[in-house]
């Protein structure tokens, strides 16, 4: 059977590429009929989107067409960087991010500690149903929530009121979007991101902790000197992955929240990108903010997935 | 002795922690919930914590069925959500199979050109435009087969299919089974756990969709549920269903009405959680240990 494979192998060799790949779709041609959809699907919806890049030269006329609209060469660009939007939604999406990943990366953590701590199952159990519940709320609804819970007679005022203090209508108060866009995504995704925390410590050996015992460390030490060592590599793949998204930033949840008031604070490169392509119809300058955020954003996640190879040996994908 | 005593202290105030934690994860569903039901009117004039109903009134769910979109909306979105799922999964299958096999010539650059969709795409506006020229405007289906796979799934469903042991598939094709044999009667059966994980994975996310609707449906009508909670709880639009109601309990009714909405659009999704939960967790981890 070996023998016969390798003078098969040999001969396919001495073969042109245009005949040896005929016989392999001949060999093979329920494969590659299976797989025709799945390679038109990725031609036509991400593909076919690449070529369309070419929007960000051009003044782009959806009816002449990618290829009939006149070319502008960079002008589409100099009117990004050269206006004051540049700035703004560059400032905003990374102190969003940042604040993301300052209070929402920890909190996960801390929270697969704690919980980790809790020695009754029945209770960890539950605080577990309940802490991942709000993950399955859709973000429309966790939005609209928001949006009620924070409006002038919303219940956090009516709350607020009760210490004396007066209502404010937050979602008009340009300095109060963030805090809202960081807690609100606490809420809603605390419990579920501390899921992969709470796998990683069920995952470190027991015997780890009784030698700790033994070498006289207490619950407070072990902590530091077992738990955290033992998780640190999936603490530092989800941070890489993290700053690896950093200018990726989704523009849902802050088109679902901002309004015109507070896009000094709220506006960033995503959100940006969907009004002025889909709302004000810059087609070009739309196209032309997208391609450097794509950019920026396969330079980041390169550099993450190259950074994760040098410090662990594992890889992001 | 003084470690047991700080180790109570420390098991004392995690315990109350986490019950807080409960409390404030809790209190804004619970909230939801009973101001649906309370009386329009009172609730405007509350103050404080409400903890339960203020009155008892069914009319804010009586009128928020009234609204047109929201029946539709479900509608849609079941449609959107079962052929959705059904398309998903067959191509992430056929996809992640095909990166699986040996011996085929083309593997190398066909999983070359899928990979690098997960690092690199055209941006919005090139998508938009690029789902409008298939004549997938205001077409429901612009909700389904723009999106039909995705590149994640995809990686997870064949480290799935890479996870099965080869000897099965092997004594298939010596008894002369094709490629679509050994997909659909071995491969797919075999790797029945990732392939509910995948269910879930779009199941919720075509039940979640908002946005491409909102940029390729014209057709109020045709509008998934999502979108139609969005106009109602964002945009502030109540489709004339407080009509008839005196101008000075309209605004009060208004804002019972969009609790009763929120109950209304999550309570499929609330309900079914505690059941899936753990199909839920086990995602994450098979996501987690490829992703």
């Amino acid at each position: 059977m070996k023998s016969a494979a390798t003078t098969k192998d040999l001969q396919v060799g001495q073969r042109t590429f245009l005949q040896r790949l005929g016989r392999d779709m001949q060999r093979n041609y329920s494969l590659y009929l299976l797989v025709i959809p799945v390679i038109l699907f990725y031609v036509l919806f991400h593909y076919k989107p690449m070529y369309g890049l070419i929007i960000a030269f051009k003044r782009f006329n959806p009816s002449l067409g990618i290829l009939g609209s006149p070319w502008v060469g960079l002008a589409n660009f100099k009117q990004f960087f050269g206006g004051f939007h540049f700035a703004r939604v560059l400032r905003n999406t990374l102190i969003i991010s940042f604040s993301n990943l300052i209070f929402s990366f920890p909190a996960a953590i801390i929270l697969a500690l704690l919980l980790s701590e809790i020695k009754s199952k029945i209770f960890a159990k539950t605080v577990q149903t309940i802490t991942y519940m709000p993950h399955f709320i859709s973000l429309v609804v966790v939005c609209g929530m928001v949006v009620d819970f924070v409006s002038y007679d919303g219940v956090i005022n009516k709350i607020t009121a009760l210490f004396g203090m007066e209502p404010v209508a937050f979602l008009q108060n340009p300095g109060a979007f963030v805090p809202i866009y960081v807690i609100s995504g606490i809420w809603q995704e605390v419990g579920w991101s501390s899921i992969i925390y709470l796998a990683a410590i069920t995952g470190i050996n027991s015997e780890l902790y009784e030698a700790a015992t033994i070498d006289g460390a207490g619950r407070f030490r072990q902590v530091f000197a077992v738990t955290l060592p033992g998780i640190a590599p999936t603490i530092v793949i989800m941070l890489l992955l993290s700053i690896g998204n950093i200018m990726s930033l989704g523009y849902e949840k802050i088109i679902l929240l901002y309004n015109p008031m507070i896009y000094e604070t709220s506006d960033i490169i995503s959100s940006y990108v969907y009004r002025e392509g889909l709302e004000n119809f810059n087609f070009g300058l739309s196209t032309a903010v997208g391609l450097f955020n794509s950019v920026i954003n396969f330079i980041l996640v390169i550099g993450a997935n190259k950074l994760s190879r040098v410090i662990g040996d594992t890889s992001l994908w | 002795m003084k470690e047991t005593l700080s180790r109570k202290v420390f098991v004392a105030c995690n315990t109350i922690f986490m019950i807080l934690l409960c409390i404030v994860t809790l209190y804004p569903i619970w909230y939801v919930v009973v101001a649906s039901l309370s009386d329009p009117v009172s609730l405007m004039a509350h103050t404080g914590i409400l903890y339960k109903p203020l009155g008892f009134s069914l009319e804010a769910y009586s009128r928020a069925m009234e609204h047109p979109l929201i029946m539709s909306g479900y509608a849609n979105t079941l449609f959107i959500l079962v052929v959705g799922v059904v398309i998903s999964l067959v191509l992430t299958a056929v996809g992640a199979f095909f990166l699986t096999r040996s011996n085929v010539m083309l593997k190398r650059p066909i999983s070359l050109m899928i990979l690098f969709t997960m690092f690199f795409n055209g941006g919005m506006i090139p998508f938009y435009f690029a789902v409008k020229d298939v004549g997938l405007y205001n077409s429901t289906w612009s909700l389904i087969i723009p999106t039909a796979i995705s590149t994640f799934n995809l990686m997870v469903m064949k480290a799935g299919f890479e996870a099965l042991p080869a000897s099965l598939e092997e004594s298939a094709k010596i008894d002369g089974a094709g490629h679509l044999t050994v997909l659909f009667r071995i491969v797919i059966p075999l790797a029945l756990p990732t392939v509910a994980v995948m269910i879930l994975y779009y199941g919720v996310g075509y039940w979640n969709a908002w946005f491409y609707a909102s940029i390729f449906l014209q057709d109020d009508a045709k509008w998934p549920l999502q979108l139609v909670a969005r106009q109602i709880l964002i945009v502030n639009d109540s489709g004339g269903v407080t009509a008839g109601v005196d101008s000075g309990a309209q605004l009060a009714i208004s804002e019972t009405i969009k609790y009763a909405v929120i109950v209304i659009t999550s309570l499929p999704i609330i309900v079914l959680y505690p059941f899936l939960q753990k199909y839920f967790v086990k995602g994450v981890m098979i996501g987690a240990v490829k992703g």
